[in-house]
């Protein structure tokens, strides 16, 4: 077939930033599919309980000290989160270097947290319905903080390597960014569930 | 089967069908209001839907007025003859949307006609085993509380209430002659009421897939004149007959001494298992095993010495009995009446 | 960190075509050999074998639908036990949903959708080569498990308790819940890729109203599948736990709920129906323009069509359970979301109508499928109509009246689509068309042996025959039916024997296409049929939602991209404005590795626990592999 040339590309950035690049909404769609898939877990949650005679099912309710504290963390986690996304924005690899370090050790933290969390739930999962959902709540989160968690310290090697001077991986950087900040959203329902709609 | 005069639609659904399927289990064949209601509901659905599909047909058969044999450059565009078309569209969605709102109205109001209570039921609990049904005619006193299995008896115009249980996996309890469906749902308990207004034999089936012998899970609901019900009611809550011949009484007591009385109850005697069907008056239903062979001495006789044969991972295992034990446990089964 | 400045020689706009076309092959091609082949992303290559493997589980599933007909075909007949047919009915319905239906479009789309959309790989194209490979071993585990007599035998559905530690002993539920995972996996992976692909990689200038409607479709299909998709995965991990740590989620003596199942399963086997049938309303929408010389008839009506019934599907999932004992209030709403979503369905079958009966329809094989799907579909919606029905759905719920339904609605309304699709899209992936005439002959038997096969159902279900019956007494009388529904059953298949044939015979000797053989006016047309590994010399640029038809003499086209590595164009959401040039990964035997280690994984879990810990340790070394930058220039900018 005849061509016609009408435009003239070569201008364009190579590797766009946020919006304009196929991992970031990539990471979108992938949020979009684990966010269904925790929505629904928290479903379940909920029906049990609606179905049941009394909740918590055969137990006290889970203590609150490490699932606060838990929380707590993550939540803080968000500031030096932003800073990241920012500095590697501005391309400040310096920046980055020691904000991927910061992000690795708060991405620690909370997994050897959820260890303490789940005695505290004073159930196990095979006693009833409400110890399975409990479990697979917090165990369903936990992979994804432990996946976050892989990621991040990959990306932190990088970034000390020769490969971390790059366009592409500062924006797998604000990628990473972005993910942990749907982990830490989707925690913040989870934990309201676990912890405090038994004490309602 | 039926004695009343057959409705217009039943006759129309028969004729299409050609003849396939019996009166005693078929939605074409109602033996009670509900049946005929969901029956006429059935009719219209179909007529109103046959009408709609038929015009759509002709209208796509009309597209090909204008075919061509090869390809042919691609029409100009033009919004001018665009028009006609839209209107149709848009009449033919306007229409869509009024039969779709018709029919669901229709469809809701026969729903609330489906759930009519009536304190005068007859309470009937079934609980729905793998692969087998059981039948507990409740009542105020205790001791006129009897239990069947496979086969009720109902009394003709008079409702009956089932209450829906399942012990083991869902089951769904289904006389496609009398009313639509109901599943029976473990850690749930659902009901149904049925009424039959004809005398005749029903068969119902389990329709939800409940493993490996499902297709062998019928039972019977004959519906009879009250009188003749009030007789069988009678006759169920005996206790099971003495043996009348000799043999009859060495099968009872193989029957009792052997892992038989572990797993069946017969009233009148020490046996009192409960993971099989009552047996006290099995030979008075018209089939064993859950619809699977008539009710003969020798069925009794062949389901007993190979039950996993017959009816292959039912929950029965093959006690082994001689032949002589054998021919014994199947008079005295007989004599059960 | 600075880009390396362009080298003015290596642009495109100086290269003459052949030049272009040699240098972009030396980028792009797959070259020859097993360890490429294991190895390449091209999604065209990838597209073909996912296409291929679909239909090499078609005919699986159909030997086992003319066993099942076997069975059938008289009362208490003994071709097999019941364990074996209950085997084979989970199989076939399995097999047909999970490894054929499902991938099957989206094997379709993965070809096509970036040859449709102007681009010249599709998003995330190792994520595109790990979910076939995590498909084939989907469908591995499924049908060695059934040689091995380890077959699932719970139904598609695999209702709890039925399906949960005490009634189904042994690894045969546990292997129906894996294989969910893999096809999920897959699925999942193939959704992602091509939303992102057709939200970004665009070709300039193809706004959102100049989309082509099997792309929109495809747009539709894969937010349900990801939406849909994590209710199954939810459901499936939940029983597997269930069975294999003993957690409660479906026992009702501790708590848990057996409705549950049928909620969460539901939640995804609805829009699945939805997943199956949105890409052949694509198809039919892109058959129907071709074949009757003018652009589509309501283009804007179709795509909020295709949308509304991809909201709506998320409203109905409750049909499925009207005989389960729910509040009769509720069953109502149901009924009425599941009516309404006829609404849309009818919107489209107007707009086709309205577009061939304004059109100059040529009678060719994918054109012939298409009025055998509107004949077919149109009553499946109709039975469709019905069965939404409280009352009506009572009576024929788990009936042969269901079956017969869907399969109106899936081979129907799915699969004559789809037959005509690849009468049609033939030429493109081969360069060879298919035989006109012997399509004929396909399309004839393939229409009058289904609805002799599947017509009479509808009868059978009224006349009181329950679903799943691996037997029926004589004395039903339902022989005769079944017998010559046995019989349609043969017709059926020779037809699909035929099309197999034809397919087989034509990729040698078919007649040489050349590029366009059908005069068709979008962007896969437009470069050459089977296509180069880089799909277009230089990235088209659009004006019109039927660019060939518009552009007859010269296609615009866009320069400016390097030709001496992979890069592709990536464009803004909503009018295609080019955004930025995006590398495109190379080939990478990574995505292999990290789905032999999943798949390692997964089965292992069905033994212990324990897999999932020791066995993530060589998926997270192989996804480092797949994800560690080589040196490659690709990976660096």
């Amino acid at each position: 077939m005849n061509e016609r040339i009408v435009l003239d590309v070569s201008h364009l950035t190579l590797h766009g930033k946020s919006s304009a690049s196929v991992t970031w909404w990539g990471t979108f769609a992938f949020m979009l599919l684990e966010g269904t898939g925790f929505a629904l877990l928290i479903a379940v949650y909920l029906y049990l309980e609606s179905l049941a005679s009394e909740w918590p099912l055969g137990a006290p309710p889970p203590d609150l000290g490490p699932g606060s504290v838990l929380t707590a963390v993550l939540i803080a986690s968000l500031v030096p989160n932003y800073l990241i996304a920012r500095w590697a924005e501005q391309e400040n690899l310096h920046k980055v270097r020691i904000g991927i370090v910061i992000m690795t050790v708060l991405g620690i933290v909370p997994v050897v947290l959820r260890f303490y969390e789940f005695p505290a739930l004073h159930i196990s999962w095979d006693s009833n319905a409400y110890g399975s959902i409990l479990w697979a709540l917090l165990g369903l989160h936990l992979t994804h903080l432990v996946t976050d968690l892989g990621d991040t310290v990959v990306l932190a090697i990088l970034m000390f390597t020769r490969h971390g001077a790059n366009k592409r991986r500062l924006g797998d950087i604000q990628d990473n960014a972005l993910y942990w900040n749907f982990v830490v959203a989707t925690w913040l329902p989870i934990y309201v569930c676990i912890y405090w709609v038994p004490r309602l | 089967m039926t004695a009343r005069p057959l409705r217009l639609p039943a006759l129309a659904a028969v004729l299409a069908c050609g003849g396939c399927g019996t009166p005693w289990q078929s939605a074409l064949h109602p033996g009670g209001a509900q049946a005929g209601g969901l029956l006429d509901l059935i009719t219209i659905f179909t007529a109103v839907c046959g009408i709609v599909w038929l015009l759509v047909m002709i209208v796509t058969l009309l597209t090909l007025r204008r075919r061509r044999a090869g390809i042919e450059a691609p029409l100009p565009r033009d919004e001018g003859t665009e028009r006609r078309p839209r209107r149709a569209v848009q009449a033919a969605v306007a229409t869509t949307v009024v039969i779709i709102a018709g029919l669901t109205l229709l469809s809701f109001f026969v729903t609330r006609g489906l759930t009519a209570d009536d304190p005068q039921a007859l309470v009937v609990r079934v609980r729905a085993y793998q692969w087998w049904w059981e039948f507990t005619y409740q009542d105020p006193r205790p001791d006129q509380a009897f239990t069947v299995a496979n086969e009720i008896h109902v009394p003709v115009g008079r409702p009956v209430r089932f209450l829906l249980e399942a012990p083991d996996v869902i089951h769904s309890f289904w006389v496609p002659s009398l009313a639509g469906k109901q599943d029976l749902i473990p850690g749930r308990s659902n009901e149904i009421t049925l009424v039959a207004d004809q005398p005749g034999v029903y068969r119902g089936q389990c329709a939800q897939f409940c493993g490996l012998q499902h297709a062998h899970m019928a039972f019977l609901v004959i519906a009879e004149p009250p009188d003749r019900f009030a007789a069988w009611q009678v006759a169920q809550r005996q206790p099971a007959p003495e043996p009348a011949t000799d043999e009859a009484s060495v099968g009872r007591r193989i029957f009792l001494a052997r892992q038989c009385a572990a797993c069946h109850t017969i009233q009148g005697t020490t046996a009192s298992g409960t993971l099989g069907p009552d047996l006290t008056h099995v030979a008075s239903r018209r089939y064993i095993a859950a619809g699977l062979l008539p009710t003969t001495r020798g069925s009794l006789a062949a389901w007993t010495a190979d039950p996993q044969t017959l009816k292959p991972g039912n929950n029965m295992p093959m006690v082994p009995l001689g032949s002589d034990e054998l021919s014994a446990v199947s008079a005295y089964l007989t004599s059960l009446r | 960190m600075s880009v390396a400045p362009e080298e003015p020689e290596v642009l495109d706009r100086r290269l003459d075509a052949a030049a272009l076309d040699r240098r972009l092959d030396a980028v792009w091609q797959t070259p020859r050999g097993l360890w490429a082949a294991l190895a390449t992303v091209d999604h065209k290559i990838i597209g073909r074998r996912y296409i291929a493997t679909a239909f090499v589980f078609l005919a699986l599933g159909g030997l086992l639908a003319v066993a099942m007909r076997l069975q059938l075909a008289r009362p208490e007949a003994r071709v097999m036990s019941a364990d074996r047919y209950n085997q084979v009915f989970t199989m076939h319905g399995a097999n047909m949903m999970f490894l054929f239906a499902v991938p099957v479009m989206e094997a379709m789309a993965v070809y096509l959708v970036p040859l449709m959309v102007g681009t010249r790989n599709i998003a995330f194209p190792r994520l595109n080569a790990f979910s076939y490979w995590m498909y084939v071993a989907g469908g591995i585990v499924l049908w060695g498990a059934f040689v091995f007599d380890m077959g699932p035998d719970i139904g598609w559905f695999a209702y709890v308790p039925l399906s949960g530690p005490q009634y189904a002993p042994g690894k045969r539920a546990d292997i129906w819940a894996q294989m969910i995972t893999f096809t999920e996996v897959s699925a999942l992976a193939v959704a992602v890729e091509l939303v992102v692909t057709i939200f970004k990689q665009r070709a300039p200038g193809m706004s959102l109203d100049r989309i082509p409607l099997f792309v929109w479709s495809m747009l539709v299909t894969s937010f349900l599948i990801i939406i849909a998709m994590p209710a199954i995965m939810v459901a499936s991990t939940s029983l597997i736990l269930d069975r294999l740590i003993g957690t409660h989620f479906f026992n009702p003596a501790e708590g848990g709920d057996v409705l549950l199942w049928q909620h969460l399963f539901w939640f995804f086997g609805h829009p699945e129906v939805y997943i199956i049938f949105l890409p052949a309303v694509g198809m039919v929408s892109t058959l129907v323009v071709t074949f009757s010389r003018r652009p589509v008839f309501g283009y804007l009506g179709l795509v909020l069509a295709v949308i509304s019934t991809g909201i709506l599907a998320f409203g109905l999932w409750v049909h499925h359970m009207f005989v389960t004992g729910l509040p009769r209030l509720g069953e109502s709403f149901f009924t009425g979301s599941s009516m309404a979503i006829a609404i849309p369905s009818g919107v489209q079958i107007f707009c086709w109508l309205a577009t061939l009966w304004s059109g100059r329809p040529v009678l060719k094989v994918p054109l012939l499928f298409v009025y055998a799907f509107l004949f077919t579909f149109v009553m499946g919606g109709m039975t469709g109509v019905m069965v939404a029905s409280v009352p009506f759905d009572t009576q024929v719920h788990d009936t042969y009246f269901v079956v017969a339904h869907f399969h109106y609605v899936l081979v129907g309304g799915a699969v004559f689509p789809l037959m005509g699709a690849v009468y049609y899209w033939f030429p493109k992936i081969t360069g060879r068309l298919m035989s006109e005439r012997v399509g004929r002959w396909v399309a004839g038997l393939v229409f009058v042996g289904f609805n002799l096969t599947f017509f009479p159902m509808h009868l059978l279900g009224l006349a009181g025959m329950p679903r799943r019956v691996y037997t029926y007494p004589a004395e039903m009388q339902w022989g005769s039916v079944n017998l010559f529904i046995s019989l349609s059953a043969l017709v059926l298949a020779s037809g699909f024997l035929l099309f197999f044939w034809d397919a087989f015979r034509s990729l040698r000797h078919g007649i040489p296409a050349g590029d366009n053989p059908w005069d068709a006016p979008t962007l896969e047309w437009a470069t050459s049929s089977p296509p180069p590994s880089y799909n277009f010399a230089r990235l088209p640029v659009v004006s019109s939602a039927y660019p060939l038809w518009d552009e007859r003499d010269a296609l615009s086209v866009a320069t400016g991209l390097r030709p001496d590595r992979r890069e592709v164009l990536v464009s803004s959401v909503a009018d295609a404005r080019p955004e930025a040039r995006e590398s495109s990964p190379r080939n990478s035997i990574w995505p292999l590795w990290t789905a032999i280690a999943t798949s390692i994984m997964l089965v292992w879990s069905i033994f212990t626990p324990w897999a999932v810990v020791w066995g993530s340790i060589p998926i997270a070394t192989a996804l480092i592999g797949w994800f560690w930058p080589k040196g490659v220039p690709e990976d660096d900018a």
